[in-house]
């Protein structure tokens, strides 16, 4: 028996290896099991190399880890390349077709079912080798295939009958999971779902996008459930277009986002300045992959930190949340949507395409529990004619809607005096600047506080932000593990930093890393900038997640205080 | 109501621009529409024409060079019931937002459209626009123009916009008239306006456009889409004003879902709906 597992699925594109991973995914939470799901997959729609790979577990789990344990193989391909990625006592499950591989086990999935089925056989059978009950998977195919038909449906289901039949004659067994004693309902979504539930959570009502992965599925999701929702999601004829487009509907009043990754983030440069100068919130979300240009498309990054949070020409308030799991995924997508509308700006959730394509066990959201969010027209006007940028304490003019009422509403792009319209008094100039800039107090109010994981006495803090918070906890424990004094610090939001919520953490430590997915050290350097504190940087560039190994091998090559 | 609803203001155009008839034919258009300010939402995008609706007791979106159709379509979607117009020039709409044009063509949203056409760049101190003529001769183009003009009203009949026409400044009783019509159209309406740029333009002058503008007569069948592109193409010695074209296609956002339960605008989030979508994901 095993407290944990990791089951890979590799193939070429086309071949259903996604279709496989998630019937296992699904599989395990409903049988109350724990999963962090890592996708690679090749920028190609047939062909290459893909896996799906599922980390599961009874116990509490936030990263992928390196080696696998049952590596079924859809092709040839997927033996040479990853094999080498077996733990110890891990087995090879060759489901290629073809005579099966040394020390493989050959899984014959045109004796069980039909060719089109493979998917669901290889499936099916890591499934019982783990020890998930044949009703629990065949549930999860009858919900993945219903919308197909009966027929479809019913065939999947003997082919899962021959799966698990041929798995019980044929497998000795030692692999199989602990089973939790009881399965409570729990979502599986990964990081891109939980933004776009989060962000209909807050009541987003329009959304406009041009399709760009990894960033892609935010927008599908919304669209899939826009109709009954009642929200619009329009796809633009490019990223300009798309956030102009929700700056003029949540200037109309309703709330409005929109999600890219990189390069078509690049494009909306010129709208962010916009939404700070007009005074629209806006909620952009940038699920990183790596650049510079086209660069990986299809892998994970975090190297556009620096970018977003300076993009866009002039000088205003913003704010940069930074999920570390699907969980603050929606809490945090749902924060950006009240931050925008208090600040009456542009405010970022930055994600990346590990994060946005790790599907976990999530408990379900308390729907009741939630934080408000603040909505146009909360702060009524002192006086008539409505002035949209009437200086005021604070800076937050109070926000009406055009047509709402009788007040006319007129915002401006260039600079503006309090009712909208265009001046050049240089005097009025500075006092809109500075009404502008006030609003940062409104981000710097409510910061997202590092989470701590681990001993709150140590000598070695592994730091991170957004997507990495999983592997630097868990790196942390493998170095407690071996003895070492070390905890986690998790920075869910990057910009703007409260130094008094972070700076004695790393001053009391003797060793401070920094894990990041660049090359540079971007959130290092932006610490040092704004409190002088130095830490020693890791990065990772090669397009792949940073995994607790890869950070204690990064930690220890120099050396970690015991 | 009187045209002195739409204010009165002083302006930042050289004496005797194209723009103060043109101006004057809007709020005309306006009151003959019967419209109240604040049921009508202006939005512009950068240069002289663009300027024109901080002219206007409206409200207003003043957004950036090239960008307003796509603000005006997202503010249309978000409350169909504010009655959007998009007021800029031929370098912000055809050139700059040229993608944008062609696509809310496309979609054909309701929105008014009122492009000051002076084939000339003006803010920037007289540069070609897309709608020069080839072989004008400019500061930035001292050889000439080298690239052929495009003509929006042939390219808004060609993506079956719901209504093209073209006005002519020095017509402002008539070009009042279309404006009105393109405000009532279900639909994208394009209204492109011809009008003199008298600093940067000396060669398509108010002479120069007098001289060849001429009113379609009966003759011309706007719902004949063959007509409609012949009179589309007239350009030269003769050039037709008034309606090119009527499409019949629905405004975009009358297809939309989403939209049968009233304006985005105001709407709640619905926490129910929330969980049972939730709860698909278990």
């Amino acid at each position: 028996m095993r407290d944990e597992i990791t089951v890979m699925f590799g193939g070429e594109a086309g071949q259903g290896v996604e279709t496989a991973g998630e019937l296992l995914a699904k599989s395990l939470v409903r049988s109350g099991l724990r999963i962090v799901v890592s996708r690679e997959y090749m920028s190609r729609i047939r062909g290459g190399h893909n896996t799906f790979a599922v980390r599961a577990g009874a116990g509490e789990i936030r990263a992928p880890r390196e080696a696998v344990d049952i590596l079924v193989a859809m092709n040839e391909e997927t033996i040479s390349i990853d094999s080498p990625r077996l733990s110890a006592e891990g087995e090879l499950l060759d489901a290629s077709g073809s005579a099966a591989a040394e020390g493989a086990i050959g899984l014959p999935t045109k004796d069980l079912a039909p060719p089109r089925y493979a998917n669901t056989v290889a499936s099916a059978v890591a499934a019982s080798l783990v020890g998930i009950e044949e009703d629990v998977f065949a549930g999860a195919v009858a919900d993945a295939f219903g919308k197909k038909g009966d027929q479809v449906v019913e065939a999947n289901r003997e082919a899962v009958r021959a799966a698990y039949g041929w798995a019980s004659e044929n497998w000795k067994g030692h692999l199989r999971l602990a089973q939790p004693s009881d399965a409570p309902k729990r979502l599986m979504i990964e990081g891109n779902t939980a933004v776009a539930l989060g962000a209909i959570s807050a009541g987003v009502r329009f959304a406009a996008f041009y399709p760009m992965t990894p960033s892609t599925s935010i927008n599908l999701v919304l669209a899939r459930h826009a109709e009954e929702l009642g929200l619009v999601v329009e796809q633009a004829e490019d990223e300009i277009a798309a956030i102009n487009m929700a700056i003029g509907a949540s200037f109309a009043g309703a709330r409005a986002m929109v999600a890219t990754s990189g390069g078509g983030f690049a494009l909306m440069t010129e709208g962010v300045s916009l939404a700070a100068m007009t005074e629209t919130p806006i909620v952009i979300v940038v699920v990183q992959r790596p650049g510079p240009a086209t660069g990986l498309p299809t892998r994970t990054a975090q190297e556009d930190l620096e970018f977003v949070l300076h993009a866009g020409h002039g000088e205003f308030p913003r704010a940069v949340l930074a999920p570390g799991s699907p969980e603050e995924c929606f809490h945090l997508t749902r924060k950006a949507f009240d931050l925008a509308e208090r600040s009456q700006g542009p405010v970022f959730v930055l994600s990346d395409q590990f994060l946005a394509d790790s599907y976990r066990a999530v408990e379900p959201f308390d729907l009741e529990a939630l934080p408000p969010v603040a909505r146009p027209g909360d702060s009524e006007p002192t006086e008539r004619p409505y002035r949209r940028y009437e200086l005021v304490e604070g800076g937050v003019s109070p926000r009406l809607v055009p047509g709402a009422g009788l007040d006319l509403v007129v915002a401006d792009s260039d600079e503006h005096d309090e009712s909208g319209h265009i001046t050049e008094d240089l005097a009025l100039r500075n006092r809109m600047v500075d009404k502008r800039l006030a609003k940062m107090s409104v981000m710097r109010e409510d910061v997202s506080r590092p989470v701590l994981s681990g001993a709150d006495d140590y000598e070695t803090l592994i730091v991170s932000w957004g997507s990495t918070a999983g592997a630097a906890a868990e790196a942390a424990e493998m170095l407690r593990a071996e003895g070492a004094s070390a905890s986690a610090l998790h920075f869910p939001q990057v910009w703007p930093l409260a130094r008094e919520q972070f700076l004695p953490a790393l001053e009391k430590a003797k060793r401070v890393v920094c894990v990041e997915g660049n090359a540079t050290g971007q959130f290092a350097r932006l610490v040092r900038r704004e409190t002088g504190f130095v830490m020693e940087s890791l990065g990772r560039h090669d397009g792949l997640a940073i995994t607790p190994e890869y950070t204690v091998r990064g930690l220890t090559r120099a050396g970690v205080p015991k | 109501m009187s045209d002195t609803v739409w204010g009165d203001y002083e302006t930042a155009w050289c004496p005797g621009c194209g723009n103060f008839p043109l101006i004057k034919a809007v709020k005309k258009a306006l009151t003959d529409a019967g419209l109240a300010p604040e049921k009508v939402l202006f939005v512009s995008g950068i240069g002289q024409a663009a300027k024109a609706p901080h002219y206007l007791n409206c409200n207003l979106f003043n957004g950036l060079h090239g960008r307003g159709l796509a603000v005006a379509t997202g503010a249309k979607l978000a409350n169909p019931g504010l009655k959007v117009v998009y007021e800029s020039g031929d370098g912000c709409t055809y050139g700059e937002g040229g993608n944008h044009f062609l696509t809310a063509l496309r979609r054909n949203v309701s929105v008014t459209a009122l492009v000051h056409d002076n084939q000339i760049y003006g803010l920037t101190k007289g540069q070609a626009s897309p709608t020069s003529q080839e072989g004008l001769v400019t500061k930035a183009q001292p050889g000439g123009v080298l690239s052929s003009p495009v003509n929006p009203v042939a390219l808004a009949v060609t993506l079956g916009a719901s209504f093209v026409a073209r006005g002519f400044v020095m017509e402002i009783d008539h070009l009042a008239s279309l404006i009105v019509e393109a405000l009532e159209v279900d639909g994208f309406a394009l209204v492109d306006i011809l009008q003199p740029c008298v600093t940067f333009n000396k060669v398509n002058t108010y002479k120069w456009y007098k001289e060849r503008c001429y009113r379609l007569g009966e003759d011309h069948d706007p719902e004949d889409a063959g007509a409609a592109m012949r009179a589309a193409r007239e350009w030269g010695d003769r050039i037709p004003i008034g309606v090119i074209y009527r499409g019949l296609r629905p405004g975009f956002e009358s297809r939309i879902g989403a939209l049968a339960g009233g304006p985005l605008a105001g709407r709640a989030p619905d926490p129910e709906k929330l969980a049972h979508i939730i709860d698909r994901y278990a």
